[in-house]
């Protein structure tokens, strides 16, 4: 069961990429499983930025990644990534 | 302009929140017209495609107080609506559409005549400048072509 984000979600990658959609999984990892690579991805967040009316703060996320603050599965795997996403609307939401 | 240079944007004309016209004069003569094309010289399609991402360039580097530096990394939708020959004055109107982490979209659109004879969206990558002198040349340009607030 998933989430009308990672749908969502799923169905922008399989829009902006050449990745099948029953590849999509929440276990997946965005670059390493996917295959996505940087100029796609750029393409999928412009989209998800628009969909979701909210600016997905990717050089943040990356840069905590490359100085090790975080795991890269926290950001760019499926499910946390929607995870995410669904926090940046819900604080949006909420004014934030 | 100065098309061997890829000097593509004379002077900024106006500088808004959002949006920025620039002027520029496609050149007399130039080498490229010998190959494009012998007897009927046109600006090429690619180079309009380039005075239209300089011009979107240099609204996201004055939006940005040239800290940060816009490289083209999507051309979407171009379309070439008339021939531009030596001589014409081009006005070229950015806009930027969208303000993302790392990157920028802009639309942009070439007038001459009165008519509209290019436009494209265009995506930047906005990235830190990667060698001093390249920072050193934009500033430079800033001066040269009047961007506001750097002239």
């Amino acid at each position: 069961m998933t989430s009308p984000v990672f749908d969502r979600i799923a169905a922008i990658i399989a829009e902006n990429s050449e990745v099948p959609a029953e590849k999509i999984t929440p276990e997946a990892h965005v670059i390493n499983d996917l295959g996505i690579d940087s100029l796609d991805f750029l393409d999928i967040v412009f989209a998800i930025d628009k969909a979701f009316g909210i600016k997905v703060p990717v050089e943040a996320w990356t840069q905590e990644v490359n100085a090790g603050k975080a795991p890269a599965e926290q950001y760019f795997v499926m499910g946390n990534l929607a995870q995410r996403i669904e926090e940046l609307v819900a604080a949006k939401q909420a004014g934030g | 302009m100065r098309l061997e240079y890829f000097q593509m944007v004379d002077r900024v004309v106006e500088l808004g929140a959002e949006s920025i016209t620039v002027a520029s004069t496609v050149p007399d003569a130039s080498p490229v017209f010998e190959g494009h094309f012998p007897g009927y010289p046109i600006l090429p399609g690619v180079l309009m495609v380039e005075t239209m991402a300089q011009a979107g360039g240099w609204l996201l580097l004055a939006l940005n107080g040239l800290s940060r530096m816009p490289f083209l990394s999507k051309v979407g939708e171009a379309k070439f609506r008339g021939f531009v020959g030596p001589g014409s004055a081009l006005t070229v109107h950015a806009n930027r559409i969208h303000d993302g982490s790392g990157y920028a979209v802009c639309s942009a659109r070439i007038e001459s005549g009165g008519k509209r004879v290019a436009d494209a969206e265009i995506t930047y990558r906005v990235m830190d400048f990667p060698a001093p002198e390249l920072e050193r040349m934009m500033r430079d340009t800033a001066k040269r072509i009047g961007l506001p607030g750097h002239g």
